[in-house]
């Protein structure tokens, strides 16, 4: 573990190259080598540097910035329980505790099996599916304590691998959303109004239609 | 410290209004610079006038109204357009600043009686002019472990910064050194250096230097003084020939601190470390402090001035003069120079001198090249032919200035060296030649003629795209100098030679390493050398005027000193500051001459190996401790003054050379202070024409004066050096130097001496792999002259056939491998 495998040095000249500067590839690499990892490590980042030319201080300037690069042992699912307004208003925090109690670790540690890193996290954006929590960055929609209890039962089995793949695994998997919650798929140059418009509109309608 | 805004000459004026007034400003120019100049001076802390603003710190919000209306806006980060109006001082913008500074002192820890910056601060002295008188702000402040080092001499105090962002894009953008950044961006954003990779700049003391609170301190300093105890005065550098104008601080006749002055021809207020923390060496507790003699039992013993001054004179007198040498003295004020030309070559009647241990180049291709001044060789667009050593180990400064014309001027340069350099990654093209080859190379990269088996072990392509840089190019700058020790001067002369033959316009600037080398040839301490740029064909009317008698015939340079001294024909052998036991090329030469010479006079302020060999002794005040003038690189004069006494009885050269002269039965003229020396040098030498000390001291500029850039020596004729072709199973030696090595400078300063890096041999990873050898793995290095044992490190910086060593560390003398008669140095590298 640590610096690159010869198969990723050679995928991450592949990704330099795509790029007038190779710094520009700074954040492709800081990704490559949390995929292989699944945390980025120190030495990983100065084999980032030595690829792309700049200093391990640089790269951990930029690293650092975002959240998602883990810069610590992260277990195999980084599960975010979201404690935000709407999550907490709709049991958030509870479901932050009772994930607490069934892990037997505090928001940013990591049991002991590796298996799992707890993260209390912020607005994840699922606000209308609260309480929220992601694994991997893969949603789980309006969890209650008995809901979370099975996910992380399924992905202790290995049931839900298809689903959510180990921590730092890059866009293998995509999300999977039932078709109506899709919010828009209709591809920009097809569309004649912004969506929100749309549904405003759409809804406005239906409100009058009741009321008459 | 605050830093004066940069002068600039107005060339497209515009009216603007500041606080009602109508003032005239360079358009373009940035607001907070036109205000200053104008007598409304802004408040800030992030803006540097030496570097491009950020707007980090919004301190310098001013009311502007462009037309469209008043709008508070940053001053640093807006130029000045036609018709601006500016309000620094109205209610709006005090509350702005009131706000800013309650912001930036919400977390700041207001440990100012135990800050070092405390007294100097601009966040103390601005939250005095401008800020809330308390602050609303009743939470706990952030806590974070204090101070931590990031570097050997360089303490970081993360509670106290106010994330100007000034010592990181000091780093990136001035120095090149990105090795400090701002991490976990956010609300806790802080600096740091990555893990384990501490901030081992060449210039990280500019970064305490403009650091506008007590963030980050230097290790030399901390808690040595308050800012209000100090005494100061402005001088010039001596490190090396670069000569930055610095400021000399003082506490209780103790040197605490050196802080970098805006010289806008030279240093542009940057110094490298091993300048800035110069007066740890001067403060050491080695310092020679009395004459010594060695005794009848062989011991150096402390003895009395008149005796050790009248052994000296009784060795002098007893030989012929033909048997006395004065080797050295390149450390030395220009009228200390002066003082011991005079006296050696008048007074006793010697032309034995040189202030270049062989290590330099002749007087004749310095003086007699036409100049280019720093500026010149930076001016924007140019083209800089670099034919000199590393910059960044040699003339830090220098380097900075470069990087600077390379990066942000457009200057082009086209670095011939024998390895990657410091400056290659900023060069538009850098070629590594083989050691010997230089000459070559550059005759094909002025005419363009390149055989297709390419040159100097350059490929033809290589040197065909550098060669198309230098096409039609009749301007060129060409930077000069020695990057291999190992080599001999005539291979840099023939490359000289080549550049003049193709260029006939190109201008010279040389870059030669010790402080004032370039004052000791403008006085003459070179063989066959007056001073004032005359040779003792052209300046012997002048100087037998003067001095009443000067050489008739030129005498040995440096190498032939010491040849001379070897093979016991020297009886009086005089180093001014000189160790050639530590610091020659060819080290087994230097054990020779000083065993060899009768009696070994040493003046030196420091103890080094020649000294502890010699028979006697004579401490001198060494920088900062007399005053006097200097000369750097392109010949620029400036004033040297003193702020501390000398330790114990040591005097300053130029008195050691007067006293000398009156036991010899001769004099030098001096009766009182070393102005008169320089005003006798002034009235005979046509070069230093209007540079008298009134003159000087006239100056109101930090910058000095500059000696003519036109050659007045004649270029003789030089023989080309004849250059053997290397063996297959040999590889050629580079010998080159680093910024710390085992100099006293360095040995004797307690922060700098703990980076002298490890000694090794530099290979390419051809011939690496070629030996079956990596990193690391111990090998014999072995000439026809000497061997050492050192490890290996695989450089991808190095070419084909070329082994590098450092020059002058102390764990292994790489000196005894070169034999200075060699035009180049082979050697053979076996595992051991």
């Amino acid at each position: 573990m640590a610096r690159l495998t010869p198969e990723n040095v050679e995928l991450a000249h592949r990704i330099i190259a795509r790029y007038p500067r190779p710094k520009s590839a700074t954040i492709p690499l800081c990704h490559l080598a949390q995929e292989q990892d699944g945390w980025l490590t120190d030495e990983a980042m100065v084999h980032v540097a030595e690829l792309v030319g700049c200093t391990p201080a640089e790269v951990l300037g930029t690293a650092s910035f975002y959240e998602m690069f883990k810069r610590h042992e992260t277990g195999r699912y980084c599960l975010n329980v979201c404690t935000n307004i709407s999550c907490q208003l709709l049991g958030g925090e509870e479901l932050l505790e009772h994930a607490e109690q069934v892990l037997g670790v505090r928001p940013g540690g990591t049991t002991s099996d590796g298996m799992f890193t707890l993260e209390d996290v912020e607005c994840i954006a699922a606000c209308t599916e609260a309480p929220a929590v992601q694994v991997n960055y893969r949603y789980f929609h309006r969890l209650g304590p008995d809901d979370l209890d099975q996910l992380i039962t399924d992905l202790r089995s290995g049931a839900l691998d298809d689903v959510v793949p180990h921590h730092g695994t890059l866009g293998r998997v995509h999300q999977d959303l039932d078709g109506d919650r899709i919010a828009n798929i209709t591809p920009p140059e097809a569309q004649t109004e912004p969506v929100w418009i749309r549904r405003h509109r759409e809804l406005a309608e239906s409100n009058d239609g009741g009321a008459s | 410290m605050s830093e004066p805004p940069r002068r600039i000459e107005i060339t497209e004026p515009v009216t603007i209004t500041v606080d009602g007034r109508e003032v005239t400003a360079q358009n373009g120019e940035w607001l907070i610079d036109a205000c200053e100049r104008n007598d409304a001076y802004i408040p800030r802390f992030c803006y540097h006038p030496r570097m491009e603003p950020v707007g980090m710190c919004r301190m310098c919000l001013v009311e502007v109204d462009t037309g469209r209306g008043p709008a508070l806006q940053p001053s640093c980060m807006l130029p000045v357009t036609p018709g601006m109006s500016v309000d620094t001082t109205n209610d709006k913008v005090a509350k702005a600043q009131d706000g800013v500074l309650e912001f930036l002192l919400s977390n700041h820890p207001l440990d100012c009686p135990v800050c070092d910056k405390g007294g100097e601060c601009p966040l103390q002295d601005q939250t005095m002019a401008y800020g809330p008188g308390e602050s609303r702000f009743v939470e706990e402040k952030r806590h974070y472990e204090k101070p931590i080092p990031i570097s050997e001499t360089v303490f970081l105090d993360r509670e106290r910064c106010i994330l100007c962002d000034r010592c990181t894009r000091f780093a990136s953008d001035v120095a090149g050194d990105p090795l400090i950044h701002f991490i976990d961006r956010g609300s806790q954003t802080e600096i740091a250096t990555f893990p384990d990779e501490p901030f081992a700049s060449y210039f990280s003391g500019n970064t305490v230097q403009i650091c506008p609170v007590g963030a980050l301190t230097a290790k030399p300093y901390r808690f040595r003084a308050r800012p209000w105890d100090l005494e100061e005065v402005e001088s010039t550098c001596t490190s090396c020939s670069v000569g930055c104008r610095v400021t000399i601080q003082s506490s209780r006749n103790q040197l605490v601190r050196y802080q970098g002055v805006d010289s806008d021809p030279v240093n542009w207020s940057w110094l490298c470390d091993k300048g800035r923390f110069g007066h740890e060496a001067s403060n050491s507790e080695d310092r020679l402090r009395e004459p010594m003699r060695r005794s009848e039992d062989g011991a150096l013993r402390v003895a009395q001035w008149s005796d050790a001054l009248g052994a000296a004179a009784a060795a002098i007198r007893s030989v012929d003069p033909s048997r006395v040498a004065v080797l050295g003295g390149a450390r030395l004020t220009n009228e200390s120079q002066y003082a011991w030309t005079k006296l050696a070559k008048s007074v006793i009647g010697t032309d034995h001198v040189d202030a270049q241990l062989g290590d330099g180049l002749p007087a004749e291709v310095v003086l007699g090249l036409p100049g280019a001044s720093i500026d010149d060789v930076c001016a924007k667009g140019g083209t800089v032919l670099y034919l000199g050593p590393d910059p960044k180990e040699e003339l830090p400064v220098l380097y900075l200035r470069l990087r600077h014309a390379a990066v942000s001027d457009s200057v082009r340069i086209v670095e011939c060296s024998p390895m990657r350099s410091g400056l290659s990654p900023y060069a538009a093209a850098s070629l590594q030649y083989a050691p010997g080859e230089l000459p070559a190379l550059v005759a094909a990269l002025c005419s363009g003629d390149v055989p297709d088996g390419g040159v100097a072990g350059v490929d033809a392509d290589t040197v065909r795209s550098a060669a198309a840089l230098l096409d039609g190019i009749d301007d060129l700058s060409v930077v000069v100098g020695r990057a291999n020790l190992a080599e001999t001067a005539g291979v840099v002369v023939d490359a000289i030679d080549a550049v003049r033959s193709a260029r006939p316009g190109a201008r010279y600037l040389s870059a030669l390493r010790r402080g004032n080398v370039r004052g000791a040839l403008e006085a003459g301490m070179s063989p066959g050398l007056l001073p004032g740029r005359t040779t003792i064909a052209t300046g012997s009317a002048t100087w037998t005027e003067a001095w009443g008698a000067v050489p008739t015939a030129a005498g040995l340079d440096g190498l032939g000193i010491l040849d001379a001294a070897a093979e016991g024909r020297l009886d009086v052998l005089i180093l001014l500051g000189a160790d050639p036991l530590t610091d020659a090329a060819d080290r087994s030469l230097a054990r020779r001459a000083i065993a060899g010479a009768g009696t070994v006079i040493s003046l030196d302020s420091l103890p080094s190996a020649s000294t502890l060999q010699s028979d006697i002794v004579l401490p001198v005040a060494a920088f900062g401790e007399c005053d006097g003038t200097t000369t750097n690189l392109e010949g620029r004069v400036t004033v040297l003054h003193q702020k501390v006494t000398p330790p114990g009885t040591a005097r300053t050269d130029w008195m050691i050379a007067a006293e000398l002269a009156l036991r010899l039965g001769g004099d030098l003229g001096v009766e009182s202070s070393q102005v008169e020396l320089w005003d006798e040098l002034v009235k005979h030498s046509a070069p230093h024409d209007g540079l008298s000390s009134a003159a000087l001291a006239a100056q109101e500029d930090p910058d000095g004066l500059l000696l003519p850039l036109d050659a007045t020596i004649e270029l003789a004729a030089t023989t080309p050096t004849n250059v053997p072709p290397r063996s297959a199973d040999s590889l050629r030696l580079v010998v080159n130097r680093t910024l710390y090595d085992s100099g006293s400078a360095i040995s004797h300063c307690a922060s700098s001496a703990a980076l002298v890096p490890e000694a090794s041999v530099r290979l390419s990873p051809a011939d690496a792999a070629a030996m079956g050898l990596e990193t690391g793995t111990f090998v014999t290095v072995a000439s026809s002259h000497g061997s050492v044992s050192v490890p290996a490190v695989v450089d991808p910086g190095v070419p084909g056939g070329a082994a590098v060593v450092r020059h002058n560390l102390e764990s292994v003398d790489a000196g005894v491998l070169v034999d200075a008669a060699d035009p180049v140095c082979d050697v053979r590298v076996e595992l051991r």
